[in-house]
C-alpha cells in the first residue's frame, strides 16, 4: 500500500513515474511532488501509470488539482500508460473529457 | 434476516489503514466468487466510505477508530462503514437506513463535497444507504452475479 514516485527529465518535459496505489494514504505524498512541477512555465509533465493498480476518488482530487494548476501557469500534464480499472474511473467521472489520458495498450483480444 | 457470516474489523481512523481493509475484502470478496473487476468495484467504494470517516475524524482532531462490517450472504456482500467506532446493532441497523439522497445533514452533505467519493460509491454499488444517527454509517451492498455462458455460443448472460 505504498506508492512510489520518480522523476526523470527530458529535454523540456518532466517524466513522473508512479508505482503502487493512489489512496487516502499515498494522495497526499503525489500532491507533494506533483504541485510543484505544474508551476513552472511551459514544461509539459507527463505522469506514467503504468504501474499504478488502484486509484479512487483521492488520486482524482489530486490531478483536478494539478490540471487546474497548469491552467494557471501555463504548463501541460498528460496521464500515460493508464490501466484499464484505472481508467474506468476517470471515465465514471466524467473527468476523461476534461484530462489528457492516455489508456494503456490493450493487449489483442482473443477470437469469440 | 436469512444466514449469513458477519465479519468485524475495526482501525483507528487513520489514512493508511485503509489499504489494510482492501486487502481484507479481497480475500473475502473472492472467497465468495465475485470476479476480478466486481472486486475492483468493490474496492474503491469501500476505500471512499473508510476515506470519508477518516477525513471526518481527522477535520475533528479526534482519535477515533472506524468500523466495517461485512455480511456474507449466499447471493450478496453487504458492507458497513461507520465513523464512530461503534459495534454494529445488527438488528437496529437496517430499520434506521435511508436512501442517501433522501437526507440532508451537515455530515452527510460534507461526504459529497468530499468531490467524487459518494458518487462513486452510488457508481459502483448496486445498494447505497446512509443512517446518520450517531456518526454516519454507510450500508452497501453488491450482488453475486451467475454467469452463464452457454458452450455453443458466444453469448454470456448475466442473471
Amino acid at each position: 500500500m505504498e506508492l512510489s514516485i520518480h522523476l526523470t527529465e527530458k529535454n523540456n518535459s518532466l517524466v513522473i513515474h508512479l508505482s503502487g496505489e493512489i489512496d487516502a494514504y499515498t494522495a497526499p505524498q503525489l500532491k507533494e511532488r506533483l504541485l510543484p512541477l505544474t508551476k513552472q512555465n511551459g514544461t509539459l509533465i507527463k505522469v506514467d501509470m503504468e504501474a499504478v493498480q488502484y486509484m479512487d476518488s483521492t488520486g482524482l482530487g489530486v490531478f483536478i488539482s494539478a490540471l487546474k494548476s497548469t491552467k494557471e501557469n501555463n504548463s501541460k500534464m498528460k496521464l500515460i500508460h493508464i490501466d484499464e480499472r484505472v481508467y474506468r474511473v476517470f471515465k465514471i467521472t466524467g473527468l476523461d473529457e476534461i484530462m489528457d489520458l492516455e489508456p494503456r495498450n490493450k493487449v489483442e483480444r482473443r477470437n469469440g | 434476516m436469512g444466514n449469513f457470516d458477519f465479519i468485524e474489523m475495526k482501525i483507528p481512523a487513520k489514512a493508511e489503514y485503509v489499504g489494510v481493509i482492501r486487502l481484507s475484502l479481497s480475500g473475502i470478496a473472492s472467497r465468495m466468487g465475485f470476479t476480478y473487476e466486481d472486486i475492483e468495484d468493490l474496492k474503491i467504494a469501500v476505500s471512499e466510505a473508510i476515506t470519508n470517516a477518516v477525513t471526518h475524524a481527522y477535520q475533528n482532531d479526534e482519535e477515533g477508530e472506524v468500523s466495517i462490517g461485512f455480511g456474507v450472504y449466499g447471493n450478496r456482500l453487504e458492507i458497513m462503514v461507520a465513523d464512530n467506532g461503534d459495534s454494529f446493532r445488527l438488528n437496529e441497523v437496517e430499520k434506521e437506513l435511508g436512501p442517501f439522497d433522501d437526507t440532508d445533514s451537515e455530515e452527510i452533505e460534507s461526504l459529497r463535497e468530499g468531490g467524487f467519493g459518494l458518487f462513486l460509491i452510488d457508481a459502483l454499488m448496486d445498494k447505497v444507504q446512509i443512517n446518520n444517527k450517531q456518526g454516519v454509517m454507510v450500508l452497501m451492498t453488491k450482488y453475486l452475479h451467475e454467469i452463464e455462458v452457454d458452450l455453443d455460443d458466444d453469448q454470456v448472460s448475466t442473471r
